[in-house]
């Protein structure tokens, strides 16, 4: 707050109120319904509801479905993160370093991030063509008969490729405005003490480019988490049958298509307390331990 | 040593040529698709041949209707993508403006409250919540309606966030000065502060846009009607229809695509400065 702020009360009241309306109807309400409907049993003729208690949840740690569906979405939100910060940063590194198209180079790899999730899915599902898909060719020349859909691993594989595609454009873009953001008397400093570029990589520029790595491990994981909602549901054509899904599609599928309210607001809740307990981490990581500025 | 750092920079440049590869090529081929006639695709598939069949697609994508009410044509979906892109960015500019200059500029006394009930938002996506969320919009009646479409979406704090940390940074003598002159909460807000901010508000307006834009979750559930679907929303449809055509329609589902994704690369690509400035410094 402004130390000379205006004194006046009902403006501020008056300014807040599209906004706290707007999160009190669309935000706490259907956040506290999620909550509570993860104690009830909606009856499927929707006869009313009964009470269950914690019932949705044992159910949910019981179920080996649920529980394989976390394991993909651990491996798939490792991989995605992996692969997305990694060859950002390659990348990142190399356009900051370059003198000439610097320029053009950060234009062509980052109008990726303005693609949407299911239009990048829409890509894969051309590029892994049963009949004709470049990349299925690719893999049959490999000896490999890649089906996109019906194959488990095949299907993972193009879900990982498509999520990494469409998250590397926004980590490039932070990490190369962390590395612009070094200060020249450091790298000139750097450049005296240490002769092997490798060696200077390792030693002042990743440590300096911890605190956006972090940032961006989260959002990255988030991503991962969430936003490849789209992806998959492209790639798997709206068909999940035996295909690996994450949790989020779980949700999907479990409460709109499946009719389980129950279970399915048990699993939104199970993701706040993950998303919370990530902020949370966030906060201690990021705040208090790396601070080199 | 000379020669060892002239090696080094065009290893620097492969590696770059490499990854500018990795993110066109695959549009290249989507391009390459919209140019060529269905029967040509399915025989060859993606070939480096530019062909003469984009007017023929582009008219079959913008016209006809891929679904059942003949509602959803790429003109259509096209109106509805902006109505979403552009209503979703200024809602949340306009709310997120008026919020954040109230927290920061009035001695409120529950405005360290109203500060947390707003940025608890920033901690729980839409996707968690997505179920209640819709029964909500189902009971209010707002299905199938812009309204449900936009509203729900800027129920989070990402704007107001942003604009406060912004806020905060203008010099405290400002508003001093403007109420020596006289200047009242408004006139101070609509004279000074949003003029001050335009740079902010066209880079919060690019993220904003292509974030609304690209929405897919949340129009797949609140729009049925064909008539509503945006282009992101109509993709999976699109994709559908195409391969359970006879002919699958590849020409004009590839067409369709690249208008799905021009607006908000156009967006990113021109106005990148702003653009890159808002994102890295409205996430820290």
């Amino acid at each position: 707050m402004k130390r000379a702020g205006f004194t006046t009360h009902w403006l501020p009241i008056l300014l807040l109120m599209p906004q706290l309306s707007i999160i009190i109807v669309f935000f706490y309400w259907p956040a506290a319904e999620a909550v509570q409907s993860s104690f009830y049993l909606e009856d499927p003729f929707g006869f009313g509801s009964t009470f269950v208690g914690l019932e949705n949840y044992t159910d949910l740690a019981g179920n080996a479905e649920y529980r394989r569906i976390a394991w993909f979405t651990v491996i798939f939100t490792a991989l995605v993160t992996f692969f997305s910060l990694a060859l950002a940063l390659l990348l990142a590194v190399k356009a900051d370093k370059v003198i000439r198209g610097a320029r053009s180079y950060r234009t062509l790899i980052m109008w990726v991030y303005a693609v949407a999730p299911p239009v990048a899915g829409f890509v894969g599902v051309m590029l892994f063509n049963q009949s004709w898909g470049p990349l299925t060719r690719a893999f049959q020349s490999l000896g490999h008969d890649f089906v996109l859909g019906v194959n488990y691993s095949d299907t993972a594989f193009a879900m990982v490729l498509v999520s990494v595609w469409k998250q590397v454009p926004v980590n490039f873009i932070f990490f190369l405005s962390g590395l612009q953001s070094i200060p020249k008397s450091v790298r000139e400093a750097a450049l005296i003490d240490n002769r092997s570029a490798s060696g200077r990589f390792w030693d002042v520029t990743f440590p300096l480019l911890a605190p956006t790595g972090f940032f961006l491990l989260i959002i990255n994981i988030t991503y991962a988490l969430f936003d490849t909602f789209g992806v998959i549901d492209t790639l798997v054509k709206g068909e999940p049958g035996n295909n690996p899904m994450t949790l989020v599609y779980k949700v999907y599928v479990d409460g709109f298509r499946g009719n389980d309210l129950g279970g399915s607001s048990a699993q939104s809740v199970i993701l706040m307390v993950l998303v919370l307990a990530l902020t949370v981490f966030q906060f201690r990581l990021v705040e208090r331990r790396i601070h080199y500025t | 040593m000379l020669k060892r750092s002239k090696l080094s920079a065009i290893l620097d440049h492969a590696i770059l040529i490499l990854g500018a590869l990795f993110m066109l090529v695959p549009l290249l081929m989507v391009l390459q698709i919209t140019t060529m006639p269905d029967v040509e695709v399915i025989k060859h598939g993606p070939s480096f041949q530019i062909g003469d069949q984009f007017d023929d697609n582009l008219k079959k994508a913008m016209l006809e209707a891929s679904g059942f009410s003949g509602e959803n044509t790429g003109v259509n979906m096209l109106k509805n993508s902006f109505v979403l892109g552009i209503g979703f960015a200024v809602g949340k500019i306009v709310i997120g403006m008026m919020a954040a200059y109230a927290i920061v500029y009035f001695r409120l006394k529950f405005a360290t409250l109203a500060f947390w009930v707003i940025f608890t938002t920033l901690l729980l996506p839409l996707e968690v919540r997505i179920l209640p969320s819709y029964e909500i919009v189902q009971r209010l009646g707002m299905l199938n309606t812009y309204q449900g479409l936009i509203v729900p979406l800027i129920a989070s704090a990402t704007a107001t966030f942003f604009f406060r940390q912004f806020f905060r940074s203008v010099p405290e003598e400002l508003i001093e000065a403007a109420r020596i002159d006289g200047a009242g909460p408004i006139k101070f807000f609509v004279d000074i502060l949003v003029p001050l901010s335009q740079t902010m508000i066209a880079a919060m307006f690019i993220i904003m846009f292509v974030y609304g834009w690209n929405q897919y979750l949340w129009p797949t559930m609140i729009t049925t009607e064909e008539g509503m679907f945006t282009l992101v929303r109509g993709i999976k449809q699109i994709t559908q229809v195409m391969e359970g055509n006879r002919i699958p329609e590849y020409g004009r589902a590839n067409v369709l695509a690249i208008i799905a994704i021009i607006p908000p690369v156009f967006v990113v690509i021109f106005f990148q400065s702003w653009f890159v400035k808002g994102l890295t410094e409205s996430d820290k």
